[in-house]
């Protein structure tokens, strides 16, 4: 479980998070949506720490992050793993080396054990075989599963995702919610996803939290989507024709 | 001012946090590799091509009998030694392996590489920028050594094929009043220089924000300030170490 307080975060004087609370529950994906430009991202690097807040808290179980010593947070940040909007995978490595980089920098496992690892991870995210493809040389698509066996192959507990299926067409799109879905659910992680994609948040939105213009609006689950009642929000929910024909039934 | 600051912050992060000696070591290793195969070719040939110019150039402008043919070779020492080895060598190796630092980190940082380092609670500026560093101190001087050993044996072939000094001649003047200081001299230079190019075009290409674009641009400002960093750095220690 995450737990912020309070976010907030200015640059160079605009504010843009302006003091944000919640919790992300273990075992689900928790959503996180919006508008383009309204914070998400800054709010996801302010939780795993890439942005210093400059006001509020984040706790990692009953752990204190933001103002955690290094050791503290060193200690944290192994149990995190994060899918980034472009995959992020280190270029000048293979697939291979890019799964095992997180084992050889964080952990002391021998190298069979690593390989054996790395060959799980890319099985599960479907890609197995694949270790001694550069990244230039596989497409988008599995990029962001090479990102995401990356992200789980340190065992995590904590898995971010910023905008996992931007880009992708939406088969794709799909195929990476399932699989974002069942790793959580199977290993009983906390994850935290970035999205504005309405298919997502119906597909694996089990607990939503909408921000606008850098503060929560509404939170609810996918069920309760239809009847928020906020105005932003329908929106936002219902700026696509299939939601609104959704809503007329 | 303040980015001379921020340039300072950056060089105190790579010595605090870092990871084991033995990551170091391969990724120093790694770097090296790539300097030599970024700048080997380049510049052998412009250090060759100098020395083989220089030779005919001083022998056209000495055209007095009185002055003996070995100062032809002499000058061509000195110059290479003094100057054109560690300084302009140090100007080809900014082009070339400083704006290749630039735009590698700067790719690094727009695709987020950078963060995804630093989520692991990896110290990135350290991890990726270190190795880069001591990488070109240990190059970048043999670079100038070589380049001076191939700028004077290219001023011995073109001297004595376009028949301008005899090759008896030539190596009297490259050994006459040999002052090893000058050596030492150019070696200092080199370390410096080297640093200068590293540090400078890693901090240009760690701190590229936007797009392509942009890192089109942090490459090409690498070149010009490590450039211009050359020259005043040069003029310094000439001052500096030859009174
Ligand atoms: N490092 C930064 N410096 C200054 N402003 C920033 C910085 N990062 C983000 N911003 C600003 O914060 C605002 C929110 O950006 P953010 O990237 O979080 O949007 P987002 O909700 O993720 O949008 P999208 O869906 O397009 O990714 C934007 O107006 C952006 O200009
Ligand atoms: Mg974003």
């Amino acid at each position: 479980m995450i737990k912020i307080e309070n976010i907030h975060k200015s640059f160079q004087g605009k504010p843009v998070l302006k003091g944000i609370s919640g919790v992300f529950e273990q075992g689900k994906p928790n959503l996180i949506i919006g508008a383009s430009g309204t914070g998400k991202s800054v709010l996801l690097k302010c939780i795993v720490g890439l942005i210093q807040p400059d006001e509020g808290h984040v706790f990692y179980g009953d752990k204190e992050f933001t103002k955690a010593n290094r050791d503290t947070k060193t200690e944290i940040r192994r149990e995190i793993g994060m899918l980034f909007q472009g995959g992020a995978l280190f270029d000048s490595k293979t697939v291979e080396q890019n799964v095992m980089f997180p084992l050889d920098v964080l952990t002391k496992m021998p190298q069979n054990e690593k390989i054996d690892r790395v060959n799980f991870c890319l099985e599960r995210v479907g890609l197995g075989g694949q270790n001694s493809k550069m990244p230039s040389e596989i497409s988008g698509g599995m990029q962001k599963r090479v990102g995401i066996a990356r992200a789980i192959v340190n065992s995590s507990q904590f898995l971010f995702c910023d905008e996992p299926n931007s880009g992708l067409d939406p088969q794709t799109s799909i195929l990476i919610d399932d699989l974002i879905l069942e790793i959580t659910e199977e290993y009983n992680i906390t994850t935290v996803v970035v999205s504005h994609d309405m298919n997502s948040v119906m597909g694996i939105g089990k607990r939503i939290m909408f921000l606008y213009q850098g503060l929560k609006c509404w939170e609810g689950t996918r069920d309760e989507i239809t009847d928020s009642g906020v105005k932003e929000f329908d929106d936002f929910v219902f700026a696509n024709k299939v939601m609104q024909k959704l809503r007329k039934k | 001012m303040e980015t001379l600051g921020k340039y300072f912050i950056f060089l105190s992060r790579l010595f605090v946090n870092r990871e084991t000696f033995g990551t170091y070591f391969k990724l120093v290793v790694d770097e090296c590799i790539t300097i030599g195969i970024n700048s080997l070719f380049l510049v052998s040939l412009v250090s060759f091509f100098m020395g083989a110019v220089t030779t005919i150039q001083t022998a056209y402008n000495l055209i007095s009998p009185l002055i003996p043919d070995y100062v032809i070779s002499l000058v061509v020492r000195d110059m290479t030694i003094l100057e054109l080895a560690p300084t302009i060598i140090g100007v080809i190796y900014a082009g070339k392996v400083g704006s290749s630092m630039a735009s590698g980190l700067g790719t690094m940082r727009i695709s987020e590489q950078i963060d995804a380092l630093e989520v692991m609670g990896i110290n990135s500026a350290s991890y990726l920028v270190l190795p880069k560093v001591i990488g070109s101190l240990l190059m970048y001087p043999l670079l100038v050594i070589l380049a001076g050993l191939l700028s004077m044996l290219g001023g011995y072939l073109a001297g004595t094929f376009t028949g301008v000094i005899s090759p008896t001649e030539y190596v009297y003047g490259i050994r006459f009043d040999f002052n090893e200081y000058m050596v030492t001299f150019a070696i200092i230079k080199s370390f410096v220089f080297a640093f200068l190019v590293a540090s400078i075009s890693a901090f240009k290409g760690y701190y590229t924000t936007g797009g392509a674009v942009e890192v089109g641009k942090a490459s090409t400002a690498a070149v010009t300030q490590s450039v211009i960093a050359i020259l005043t750095a040069d003029y310094l220690l000439a001052q500096l170490l030859l009174q």
